[in-house]
């Protein structure tokens, strides 16, 4: 059992002074062993913080992102899955889901995790995952008009992963939960 | 070598207490009332030294005065059998020595005490007036002292079924023992030449517990109500303590006096006390003995509520505070660190006693003010510590910094911090804002505010810190400012309206480093207006500040700053979020000249590669969304874009972005906005590029692949 943190599109301090109390003290240290962070941060503040929760911290660019050093695109490999992360963005059109599975075959992973929207989403989608954790915020957003503060936890056992997502709707935090299961472990052609 | 002379000498003095002591007990044991006295003089012979030093002779007095105890058990004894008081004084005389006489005096006279055949009354007199006979400062401080303890636990309380005593003896007895200690106390300091002042001062030091024991007896004395406190002991007290003229007994014994006698005397007698400051020894340090005294009233004011009308009642916080401008007038040379702290008490007191005057609150930050204007400007770092503390105070009192805002002297009292002080101060406020969730909700709030934190909003007098700060200490602390922008909030879209004008006029006070770190949030809070407004669908509002298109105008004002401090990738950004906010609002005219910004901005400013793919992207994004546009004009920022995408340096770059170009050819809904001729075009441009290059990454081929695949579904 491995538990992965996907959020993103925090914006502070642009869009947003910080994240919803409800929000941080769920985020206890120890408790997660990866973050995933699909970017716009935007600032180190928001960076080391989330190092305090868990080290392994994942992040890629957003592009309001102070820190120009984060990579456009990032996979890795967490038990049986391959994880890719980019902020979505760089896809266009924003959102449109034909336009994220090409870059998840491009990237050749199972579970894609991308932000941009601010809107949360799950989809299976050919054989693989698109996730999108939306705003941990819930940040302005001008692709989407209302916006609800949320993240998604992944709890990646074998060849299933329980995607959990926590969103925040008039003041109360509301879980809901998705399950997916991979078909075969997946071996790269030599 | 003088130590270990003391301790040489106490070393024998100890063994011959403990020699006589043997003695005394064995006479005790035979009752031999004769022996037993004579034994018990030879002890106390002992406490006849002057060799030994007050720390040293305490020890000799423990021991001699231990063994008492069973000395005093036989004399009960001895009565029970009948012997009675005269008897036993008359035995006692033969000891020859006047100080051994007296320790036995007191002890047989505590144990008459509560007999029926002398009364109490005469016996405490004497006993009292007896010990004057020791005048020497040290012998005498523990003889009395030994009486007081002797006869603590046995002077009668209220009520007492003796004949023809009152309470008031008690009262008296302990009260003339208490002069006489301290009289002795004191004349220690004149003891001795000049050069060893020190070194008496500390020995007094050691010796002031007891004198202060007597004011401890009083406080627990039975029958001591607030009328006799008021009437008969603190104005006996405080004769002594003024007459005695001497700085270490005086600073002392107020402290004690405060401490020891409940809060409630102390509030009904505040005038008393507080009188008594003034003619004290100028070198007395008064703040300790006001601090003290502003901190237990405001100790009982926070502990049991029911007293909180006594307060007002008794007017404490004038009294307190014309008592403390007094002082600070008085002594002249007093440091500012000193005299903020007094401020700070009195605030303290205030605060727990008045929360609700503010006019009081605000008061003694005048007065604080009035004070640091003597001094001016201050350097050192122990008063502004204390102005910090002093400013918190109100802010952790009432968590709300809107409270703050309406204290007229609390900016006063900033000014007169340096400026790296100033910013703390600023940061420790908005924390509080932050903390607390507050919500500064009108645009003279707004005001009121940012002259608190302006140490933070702009550069001081023109002067410029650029070499002195740490570049990541100011950017969290623009940081901290820009956070603060979102608790700026109001409902009503007129009154927010006009917060986000007041807040832009301060920002842009802020120069070029600050304005990319500041205006972001400002924007942004500006769009969110844009969207409520917009939900509105009515137009109820007369006033031309709060109609979107007003917004809009400020909000290209705004950004066009970014652009003059060479921020210009931000700029492009924060245009394209106007630009679609435009559009939201259907407002073409806007949207297009946002676009044009962004255009000029790419051509301009934008030289980076790298730089360039991002904005460009973001720029083909936020178009392909755009569904304000007339065919034409979407046709000119459509084929500008395309036209830039071929100009990108990279190959792979390129090909991605007129491939990208496609789709804004493509649309959901709107049939004169698809053109199938178009996206070929651009797809066949794109596949053009990618043959164009040798070596490749596999992934433009494939995405231009599907790209065709995409069109050929849709068309």
């Amino acid at each position: 059992m491995v538990l992965v943190l996907a959020l993103g599109d925090l914006h502070v301090p642009h869009r947003a002074a910080d994240l919803p109390p409800k929000f941080k003290s769920m985020l206890v240290p120890g408790k997660i062993q990866h973050i995933i962070c699909t970017g716009n941060l935007c600032i180190k503040e928001i960076h080391d913080y989330l190092k305090t929760i868990c080290p392994d911290l994942h992040i890629v660019r957003g592009e309001f992102d102070e820190d120009a050093r984060y990579p456009d695109t990032k996979t890795l490999s967490i038990g049986q899955f391959k994880l890719g992360l980019c902020h979505g963005h760089q896809v266009i059109p924003w959102g449109d889901l034909d336009s994220l599975a090409m870059l998840q075959r491009q990237l050749d992973v199972d579970i894609l995790v991308t932000g941009h929207t601010h809107h949360f989403t799950a989809y299976k989608h050919e054989g693989g995952v698109v996730i999108n954790p939306g705003s941990a915020t819930g940040a302005y957003s001008s692709i989407n008009q209302y916006v609800n503060p949320s993240f998604v936890l992944m709890d990646i056992d074998g060849l299933r992963v329980v995607v959990y997502v926590y969103e925040l709707i008039d003041g109360e935090v509301k879980v809901d939960k998705i399950d997916f299961k991979k078909a075969s472990t997946s071996s790269s052609a030599p | 070598m003088i130590a270990d002379d003391d301790e040489k000498w106490l070393a024998a003095a100890t063994s011959a207490v403990k020699q006589n002591a043997f003695y005394m007990q064995r006479a005790i044991d035979s009752n031999n009332l004769k022996d037993a006295l004579k034994f018990s003089a030879q002890m106390l012979g002992e406490l006849r030294t002057s060799k030994l030093s007050p720390h040293k002779y305490y020890e000799l007095y423990i021991r001699a005065t231990d063994e008492l105890r069973s000395l005093e058990m036989f004399f009960r004894d001895e009565t029970a059998r009948g012997c009675s008081i005269a008897e036993l004084y008359e035995l006692v005389q033969h000891a020859g020595n006047i100080l051994p006489r007296l320790y036995l005096l007191c002890t047989i006279g505590s144990v008459y005490i509560k007999s029926k055949d002398v009364t109490a009354k005469d016996i405490l007199k004497d006993l009292v007036e007896m010990c004057r006979a020791v005048q020497h400062p040290l012998r005498g401080l523990f003889l009395r002292s030994y009486l007081a303890q002797v006869t603590r636990d046995k002077l009668p309380s209220i009520g007492s079924e003796l004949e023809g005593y009152r309470n008031m003896d008690a009262l008296e007895f302990v009260l003339q023992n208490f002069t006489e200690m301290n009289k002795l106390w004191v004349r220690m300091q004149h003891q001795g030449p000049n050069r060893d002042k020190e070194k008496r001062e500390k020995e007094r030091n050691e010796l002031r517990d007891l004198v202060g024991k007597n004011l401890h007896i009083l406080g627990q004395l039975e029958g001591v109500d607030l009328v006799v406190y008021r009437d008969t002991v603190l104005p006996r007290i405080l004769e002594q303590v003024v007459n005695c003229k001497d700085e270490l007994a005086q600073c002392y014994l107020m402290d004690c006096i405060i401490q020891v006698f409940p809060d409630d005397f102390h509030l009904q007698t505040l005038d008393v006390l507080l009188g008594a400051c003034p003619q004290l020894q100028p070198s007395v340090d008064i703040k300790t003995v006001l601090s003290g005294l502003m901190e237990r009233l405001s100790n009982y004011a926070a502990s049991s509520v029911e007293a909180l009308p006594n307060f007002m009642q008794v007017d404490a916080f004038s009294k307190l505070d014309h008592a403390i401008g007094k002082v600070v007038e008085a002594q002249v040379d007093l440091s500012a660190s000193a005299s903020v702290t007094l401020y700070l008490f009195l605030l303290k007191f205030t605060l727990h006693v008045h929360s609700d005057r503010l006019d009081y609150v605000d008061q003694v930050l005048g007065s604080c003010v009035s004070q640091l204007s003597a001094t001016g400007k201050l350097c050192d770092d122990k008063a502004s510590k204390q102005i910090v503390a002093f400013l918190s105070a109100p802010l952790e009192k009432y968590k709300d910094v809107v409270t703050i805002l309406k204290l007229t002297n609390y900016p006063r009292v900033m000014e007169y911090l340096d400026h790296d002080t100033n910013k703390a101060m600023a940061i420790i406020i908005i924390q509080s804002i932050l903390k607390n969730d507050t919500r500064i909700a009108t645009a003279d709030e707004v005001d009121a505010l940012f002259e608190l934190i302006k140490g933070l909003i702009k550069d001081f007098d023109g002067l410029t810190d650029n070499d002195e700060i740490d570049e990541e200490d100011f950017q969290e602390e623009q940081n901290s400012v820009a956070r603060l922008v979102h608790f700026l909030y109001n409902d009503d879209p007129e009154e927010m309206s006009k917060i986000i004008f007041r807040v832009r006029k301060h920002i842009l006070t802020g120069g070029p480093k600050r304005l990319p770190l500041t205006i972001p949030p400002l924007v942004f809070s500006a769009l969110k207006l844009i969207r409520r407004l917009r939900g509105g669908d009515e137009n109820p509002f007369g006033d031309d500040t709060s109609t979107p298109q007003k917004i809009l105008q400020l909000l290209t004002e705004t950004v066009e700053v970014l652009s003059d401090v060479s921020a210009s990738e931000l700029a492009l950004r924060l245009y394209l979020q106007c630009a679609q906010a435009a559009n939201d609002c259907e407002l073409e005219t806007d949207a297009y000249e946002f676009f044009t910004k962004a255009y000029l901005l790419y051509e301009e400013e934008i030289s980076d590669s790298k730089a360039q793919v991002t904005a460009l992207r973001l720029i083909i994004g936020t178009l392909q969304r755009m569904r304000v546009f007339s065919v034409e004009n979407r046709d000119i920022l459509t084929h500008k874009a395309t036209g830039y995408s071929t100009k990108l340096l990279k190959k792979p770059d390129q090909c991605r972005a007129v491939y990208e170009c496609a789709h804004l050819y493509l649309a959901e809904e709107g049939e004169n906005l698809k053109d199938g001729e178009r996206v070929v075009v651009c797809l066949k441009k794109a596949q053009k590029i990618a043959d164009a290059v040798q070596k490749w990454p596999v992934h433009p081929v494939v995405a231009v692949a599907w790209g065709l695949c995409l069109c050929m579904s849709n068309c």
